[in-house]
């Protein structure tokens, strides 16, 4: 807080006059009056990667209307169209801004359908951790003793792999367990489960940190001198404070699991190739590198570059911003 | 011409919305050989004007008016280099927490050595004689071998003399001392300020030491600066301060100091204080939801409370085997009974166990030995949780720290709320009302059930804390040091809604505090702990009078005087209590 009095007390002649509006006006009034929406207002970074980051979502969100054209529209691909280059290069086409692949495809529509399915496998899959290492954590945390350890073994144990090996496995796993003519429809499913369960482990270990120092706080107690139960003082009392440092990872956790996506798609062990995501586009587009049509492969490239950096400075942003001790 | 002058400072902290003044206007003086001492409440900006002094104001606080002059010379216009030479030369500091004060990863001796060094460059040698010479100088015992020791090896109150040598290292000409001994046990606050008082005198060093505590002030200052919202409300000779104080503020301030030397019925009621504090209004409990339900049943014979040689024993070390295992008895066969209706007290030093007991008999801790009885019910027998239930309801607890006993994420609607809907005491349309209702009982207003916790100073939070526990109508309140994180005045005001409510209600009350003075006020028998065990249990005034216990006599004879205080302004409501009162249960 900027606007602390010297000695911490909120005492002071304009530190109550700022409560008193806070308290009259609604919800909205609140966040633009709140310390993370003036931070945010001054940090260019912030802005700058939150407007990209909500362009590319958007655009993703409404890909089918967002696009130029439709990729998987077999009818409207014309094979004469293959191979063009971007819109301003000599033999470029002004139909195809960023030109076409080896099928004739825009490269630009299938980057934002392929965003959007990066996108989609991104949330799910962080979604799918933060869920399971909240609950782990808060657990893990409050309950303390045996199933603590027990829990932070098996945390420790995952760390000492990398989270793309995890994932590699659960994948490999899963598809031999898999019938084969269940692969291509259940790729996503499996997908984000091997990205979501390598991903746990953070959320885990830093929601039990702070449901250590909570279940201290007095507020807990006296909760419990009231009579409550564990599992209410868990959900009702400390989950609403450990939320915080949960929603920064979470962010930054977003553009891991991405790019997760990204490089199993390019391994071949991702989404099918007949709804490509970035990952797959690059992939595909690797074997055009060297006949020259580089842009095949560069501008997905490009775009994951530009969606994961966006969302990285967004969540650093938000680390320092809700970290008082940075403010 | 004065050692050091602080001449018409101003400090402005500017912010988002608009510019905070901490201090405007302040001018005092501090001789050599002198004390001064700078009371005020939290927020009045004291720290800010020692901060001024040694020039480490905390940012974005700048200096905009006024001077600083040590010696003669001005000091505050002085370029980072310049500051840095006189602060540790040739003014020392000591700050509140020994233990954050001293660097854990390095012997006592050689941070001392360091200082004197860097100061002074007498080379390694020299240096190392002279940090054992200072220690000697501030009462350590064996300073040879203690200088070879680390901070963690020292006691608080040792620590504390290892801070004031650091202090005195490079002998300098002032030495500004933040809340000394706020973090110190009574019985080792008086050794320190006796220390200092010493110091000052024998080498003609001034001091300026920032408190809120009036004791402090009464037992060494020799001028005293009462500052108020960032003014110089008054300032003088302390005996002619505290005697015969000028400013409304002061005399407030004054009146509201707990009195050691006599039980008053009320505590005077400081004009001063944060506006909101409403008195309690009185209800009649017949008609009241708080009086409603009020017949427990059971109300047998004997005590609400009785606790049958509980004891409590932590693991401070585990380890597989039995003899390897390290542990430490926080209460040990302590047995004692509490009257319905009565305010008992439980006194004693940090570590004498009295949380613990508290804890143990609203459940937060299960004794590892002996039984704790509620109203003819053996608790500790009861083996499933829901059975617990009914007497969780007739026990509430108000605890410590306000800004942390009360959940940041929830409205205090809901805060009060939660027992009432978790105990089922009343319809769900009823809820909202009594919750607004309460609010008013403990002086906050209904628009106080919209706002969250963080909205509110420490002595509303309390009143929150207050209403939260009177929401399950309990019998018997647990008060652990539910004042000692306040203000003064506020404390006062929120001792006075205990009694009132304590009288009101007919609570039977368990009030731990280490502040006798307070107990004095609250109490009717007090039983005082050292050690995990219970020295002696008296009525109030036969322990003030006529102390059994050798324990007992040794804190009291530690209790501040506060003779010199000004007792004229006691209203009539706040007359002595009626004779007789202080002795029925």
């Amino acid at each position: 807080m900027v606007t602390d009095a010297p000695e911490g007390g909120a005492a002071g002649p304009f530190a109550e006059s700022g409560v008193r509006d806070a308290g009259a006006r609604g919800r909205l009034g609140r966040i633009a009056d709140s310390d993370i929406w003036f931070s945010f207002t001054r940090s260019p970074t912030a802005v700058t990667s939150a407007a990209v980051t909500a362009a590319i979502f958007m655009a993703a969100l409404f890909a089918p209307w967002v696009a130029p054209h439709d990729p998987f529209d077999l009818a409207s691909i014309d094979l004469l169209d293959a191979g063009l280059p971007p819109a301003w290069s000599g033999d470029g086409d002004t139909r195809f801004l960023l030109g076409t692949d080896d099928q004739g495809r825009d490269v630009l529509s299938t980057i934002i359908h392929g965003a959007r399915i990066s996108l989609g496998v991104g949330f799910a899959s962080v979604l799918l951790s933060l869920v399971l290492g909240v609950t782990l954590g808060l657990v893990s945390g409050y309950a303390g003793g045996r199933i603590d350890a027990f829990i932070m073994r098996v945390a420790d144990i995952q760390l000492s792999f990398p989270a793309i090996l995890i994932a590699l496995l659960i994948d490999g796993v899963a598809r031999s367990a898999l019938p084969r003519d269940m692969h291509d429809e259940l790729a996503f499913h499996v997908l984000i489960f091997a990205i979501g369960i390598s991903g746990w482990v953070q959320y885990a270990r830093t929601v039990r940190g702070s449901t250590l120092v909570e279940k201290g706080k007095e507020y807990v107690q006296a909760a419990r001198v009231i009579g409550i139960g564990r599992s209410t003082i868990l959900v009702r009392h400390i989950l609403p404070n450990v939320t915080g440092p949960v929603l920064v990872i979470a962010t930054i956790h977003l553009a891991i699991a991405i790019i997760t996506e990204a490089t199993l798609s390019f391994l071949g062990v991702g989404v099918p190739p007949t709804t490509p995501s970035l990952g797959t586009l690059i992939r595909v587009g690797n074997d055009f590198l060297f006949s020259g049509e580089w842009w095949i492969t560069i501008f997905p490239g490009a775009a994951l570059v530009i969606l994961v950096l966006a969302v990285n400075l967004l969540g650093d942003w938000l680390r320092d911003a809700l970290n008082p001790k940075l403010r | 011409m004065a050692l050091l002058e602080v001449n018409g400072l101003r400090v402005e902290f500017p912010g988002r919305r608009g510019t905070l003044v901490a201090v405007d206007g302040v001018s005092l003086a501090v001789e050599a050989g002198e004390v001064v001492g700078i009371v005020g409440e939290s927020g009045a900006g004291k720290s800010t004007v020692g901060n001024a002094v040694i020039g480490l104001l905390d940012p974005p606080g700048q200096m905009t008016a006024g001077e600083i002059r040590l010696g003669g010379q001005r000091i505050d216009n002085l370029d980072e280099a310049g500051k840095r030479g006189i602060r540790g030369r040739r003014i020392g500091m000591i700050f509140q927490d020994p233990m954050t004060s001293l660097n854990p990863l390095r012997t006592v001796g050689q941070q001392l050595a360091e200082t004197i060094d860097f100061h002074l460059g007498l080379g390694e040698r020299r240096a190392r004689e002279r940090a054992v010479d200072l220690l000697d100088r501030v009462g350590i015992p064996d300073p040879d071998v203690r200088a070879g020791q680390y901070p963690h090896q020292f006691s608080g109150g040792m620590r504390q003399r290892v801070v004031i040598a650091l202090a005195l290292c490079a002998e300098p000409e002032v030495i500004i001392a933040d809340e000394p001994t706020t973090a110190l046990d009574v019985s080792i606050r008086a050794q320190i300020l006796d220390l200092m008082r010493a110091l000052c005198r024998g080498s003609g060093v001034g001091m300026m030491i920032i408190t809120h505590d009036m004791g402090v002030i009464a037992d060494i200052t020799d001028h005293v600066a009462v500052m108020y919202r960032g003014l110089l409300v008054e300032n003088g000779p302390t005996a002619q301060i505290l005697g015969a104080p000028e400013h409304p503020y002061t005399r407030s301030l004054i009146a509201a100091v707990p009195r050691p030397d006599v039980k008053l019925r009320r505590f005077p009621r400081p004009g001063h204080a944060e506006g909101n504090g409403r008195e309690q209004r009185g209800f009649d409990v017949r008609h009241h939801w708080l009086g409603r339900a009020r017949d427990f049943g059971g109300r047998g014979e004997g005590p609400l409370i009785a606790l049958e040689g509980i004891g409590m024993r932590f693991t401070t070390r585990r380890a597989f085997l039995h003899r390897n295992r390290i542990h430490l008895d926080a209460v040990r066969d302590l047995s004692l009974e509490i009257r319905e209706g009565e305010v008992f007290g439980l006194v004693g030093e940090s570590g004498s166990g009295k949380s613990t007991v508290a804890r143990m008999i609203c459940g937060l801790h299960a004794p590892t030995a002996g039984c704790i009885r509620f109203a003819g019910t053996e608790l500790t027998r009861l083996g499933r949780v829901r059975d617990l239930d009914p007497f969780r309801r007739q026990m509430q607890m108000i605890f410590q720290d306000p800004y942390s006993s009360l959940n940041p994420r929830m409205r205090v609607m809901d805060i009060v709320a939660e027992p009432i809907r978790f105990h089922r005491l009343a319809g769900g349309g009823e809820v909202a009302g009594i919750v607004t209702d309460l609010l008013e009982q403990v002086g906050l207003g209904s628009a106080a059930a919209r706002k969250y916790p963080h909205e509110f100073s420490g002595g509303q939070r309390q009143r929150i804390s207050i209403a939260r526990a009177l929401a399950t109508r309990p019998r018997f309140l647990i008060c652990d040091e539910p004042t000692s994180a306040l203000d003064v005045s506020i404390q006062a005001q929120v001792l006075n809604l205990l009694k009132d409510l304590q009288e009101l209600l007919g609570l039977t009350m368990l009030f731990i505090s280490h502040d006798l003075p307070v107990i004095r006020q609250m109490c009717d028998r007090v039983g005082v702990m050292r050690d995990g065990q219970l020295c002696e249990v008296r009525e109030t005034e036969e322990l003030f009078g006529n102390p059994g216990h050798d324990y007992t006599r040794h804190l009291l004879g530690l209790m501040p005087r506060l003779e010199g205080l000004s007792r004229r302004d006691l209203d009539i409501e706040a007359g002595p209590e009626p004779a007789g009162r202080g002795g029925d249960g």
